[in-house]
């Protein structure tokens, strides 16, 4: 009994000081708000370079910013979600939207921008903002843009007798016939690592085909316009014009410098390794240039990747995390970020900026820009591309199994993983169907 | 009365490692269990009204699955040859460590027991320059042989070997330090009776320290086998499962089914179809054991 009343006191005591240290914080939290905000990697460390020009701007506002490593990104967002400890605000691939709003965590943001002062829609290329709408909801601000063009080194394509780089498929692949024949063994003329789906996917896009069908909830890649794409690719390896899986380059820029491959189809984040790599006597012997097409009279497109800022739906504090994704995407915000990382900006007046505007490596991203597409908005994407198109584009590079067959492999396996959308949607339907 | 006392007592004590083995280790492997029979999905961690009972619906579609036949096969084909490479490794280790006419003890020790303590990933970054098919050290001493480069992380064929090597290294130096231990436990008095009787150093080995070590070999072996099955690092920083799926282990394959696809339902099943196998194998291993009455 002596123990239960000193234990009953010391618990009382201990309530009335948490109460006390609770009510503090809430009187510091109502004259100064705290935004957290999670970004990836560099991004990250580069924003916290941005914090205090955003807080001497909103003196109430102040930021928690948080690093989260790209590798192991994906897990730390969802087991936040899953303890309910999502920042107010953070940076998403933009192929990622649709698993976190499959989620419901993420706040659909038209009214915000319906009555923004900064941002429209209009401000943006067409086919970054397109990848944050899902069901005519937007749910992200485009932050920055990655999008694949073709690196690909010059003076080996002079030697191989091209001035250009090539304009359609056809010419990618006469190219690469003669660079492989002037080129010693080990030399390569495209790199196209069997562990990125990419480039098949965007190959496919480009020849028109439609990755899946039935509402996204079926498989078609085995549709003659994806097949030929698939195909046109996996003869560069049967032909040892690109080299087979990904063990072979252990660093991608030293193999550039080298000579090892003239063809590389990359993105943004290579630049600034590439320009350390490329130093000297290399300087001027590579450029970017957008993706060949198909056909001589099509354009070539790549694909809308980047990252977007979304707030959290939870949040308590939306209108002040909303004024911080405002300043991130200011233009000369923007120019700075770039500055600072070499993202390449989401918005287009931020390419107006000299240092965009000059340098001769951007001018084939931003006319690739105005020519992406996006991937299908499902959260099942990354399984289907990560694990199974990657899969397959090594069982035909290999020869294990026909383009055709492998094809119908994947898509045998897409029905599968989409089995559950098939059903979520037939259930909606039915509810739906009762309603009215 | 004391009887009765005596048995709570120990109890007691163990309350508080006892609630943390409970709420960490049984309730998530009983709801595993649980999650198992279900299609817990990130739909489902969005919207818990989708989640569907499935019955043995994740288990009847593993079996149909060639993925987890080839993750189950090329775990099997890991266990059994660097299980007993490592095994033999780490006991020649052991054994010469300990010799009376090996000098320097220490630090041969110390040399053995190094890859156990660094990290994988900077060993990884190590043994792909080993393995690299053109400027890899195996390669150029195989150009010194006469020998063709093998592509070793590339090639189908040669990727688990390649794995296998890399674990054997990484690990025997752990077995190693144990089995020195139960060598340093067999009484001198056994070797001086033989050397006495006239036998070779052979004899002392095969007729002394082997029986002797049973016990230690046991526990060495069950734990290995155990340890082998979870292969998960290696090939996860080496060679992503590729290629063709070669080295696609079972606990990768259940790792990114959960934690890459959110599809826990499925990975739970793959964990429990896992823990079945090594249950059966460490049986098996025991009575092997028994059978030979040591």
């Amino acid at each position: 009994m002596k123990y239960l009343r000193k234990i009953t006191i010391i618990l009382l005591i201990s309530g009335i000081v948490s109460h006390v240290f609770v009510a503090c914080q809430q009187k510091t939290a109502s004259r100064q708000q705290v935004v957290r905000f999670w970004a990836m990697g560099a991004e990250g460390e580069a924003v916290q370079k941005l914090k205090p020009i955003f807080e001497r701007q909103h003196p109430s506002i102040k930021l928690d910013i948080q690093t989260i490593p790209w590798t192991a990104a994906q897990e730390k967002l969802i087991s936040a979600y899953a303890s309910r400890n999502l920042p107010d605000v953070f940076q998403l691939g933009n192929t990622w939207i649709p698993q976190f709003a499959a989620l419901n965590t993420l706040e659909a943001l038209n009214t915000r921008i319906d009555t923004s002062r900064s941002i429209s829609s209009a401000a943006y290329f067409r086919g970054i903002w397109q990848t944050n709408i899902i069901d005519s909801l937007v749910y992200g601000i485009p932050w920055y843009i990655d999008t694949r063009v073709l690196f690909y080194r010059t003076d080996l394509l002079k030697q191989a007798g091209f001035t250009r780089p090539p304009r359609t498929w056809q010419a990618l692949y006469t190219m690469a016939k003669a660079i492989k024949k002037q080129s010693r063994s080990g030399q390569y003329a495209l790199y196209l690592p069997t562990n990125e789906w990419a480039p098949f996917v965007i190959f496919g896009l480009q020849n028109g085909a439609s990755l899946l069908k039935e509402n996204s909830t079926r498989g078609n890649f085995e549709s003659p316009a994806f097949l030929r794409a698939f195909e046109f690719l996996i003869r560069f390896y049967h032909e040892d014009l690109a080299p087979l899986g990904f063990t072979q380059i252990t660093n991608v820029y030293q193999a550039f410098a080298r000579g090892t491959f003239v063809f590389y189809i990359s993105g943004p984040w290579n630049l600034p390794q590439f320009k350390r790599w490329m130093s000297d006597s290399l300087r001027d012997r590579w450029m970017t240039a957008p993706l060949p097409a198909p056909h001589a009279d099509t354009i070539g497109c790549s694909l809308a990747g980047g990252s977007s800022l979304v707030l959290n739906r939870h949040s308590p504090r939306k209108q002040a995390a909303w004024t911080f994704i405002e300043f991130l995407s200011l233009a000369q915000t923007q120019v700075k970020f770039y500055e600072l990382m070499n993202d390449l900006p989401a918005r287009k007046a931020a390419w107006k900026d000299p240092h965009l505007k000059e340098d001769p490596y951007l001018r084939a991203f931003y006319q690739q820009l105005h020519h992406v597409k996006p991937l299908p908005k499902i959260p099942e994407w990354e399984h289907i591309a990560f694990a199974k198109i990657r899969q397959y584009v090594e069982y035909a590079a290999r020869n294990k199994m026909s383009s055709r067959q492998a094809l119908r492999a994947l898509d045998r396996d897409t029905d599968k993983i989409l089995e559950k959308r098939r059903w979520l949607l037939k259930r909606q339907h039915a509810n739906s169907g009762e309603k009215p | 009365m004391t009887g009765k006392k005596h048995f709570f007592a120990p109890f007691f004590f163990l309350t508080p490692a006892l609630s943390a083995i409970f709420v960490f280790f049984f309730i998530p492997v009983i709801a595993a269990f649980f999650i198992s029979f279900t299609d817990l999905d990130i739909y489902a961690l969005g919207n818990p009204a989708t989640i569907r009972f499935v019955g043995f619906g994740n288990y009847t579609r593993l079996l149909t699955d060639p993925l987890f036949w080839q993750a189950l096969w090329n775990t099997l084909y890991f266990v059994l040859v660097a299980g007993p490479l490592s095994i033999a490794v780490s006991l020649l280790a052991a054994v010469l460590v300990n010799s009376r006419l090996t000098r320097w003890k220490a630090l041969f020790k110390l040399s053995f027991f190094l890859p156990v303590v660094t990290t994988l990933v900077a060993v990884a970054i190590v043994w792909r320059f080993i393995y690299h098919p053109r400027f890899g050290i195996i390669n150029y001493l195989l150009s010194l042989a006469g020998l063709h480069p093998i592509d070793w992380l590339g090639d189908p064929f040669w990727a688990m070997p390649a794995l296998i090597l890399m674990a054997v290294w990484k690990n025997f130096g752990y077995n190693m330090i144990i089995f020195i231990a139960g060598l340093q436990s067999i009484p001198e008095h056994l070797y001086e009776a033989a050397v006495v009787e006239g036998a070779t150093n052979w004899q002392k080995f095969w007729h002394i320290t082997l029986p002797m070590l049973a016990p230690t070999i046991l526990f060495v072996t069950v734990i290995t086998v155990i340890g082998f099955f979870q292969l998960f690092a290696e090939p996860y920083v080496m060679t992503q499962g590729g290629p063709l799926n070669k080295t696609l282990s079972i606990v990768l394959y259940m790792y990114r089914e959960g934690f890459r696809w959110w599809n826990m339902g499925y990975a739970s099943a793959i964990a429990f179809v896992l823990f079945f196998i090594i249950f059966v194998a460490t049986l098996i291993q025991i009575k092997l054991q028994k059978a030979k009455g040591m």
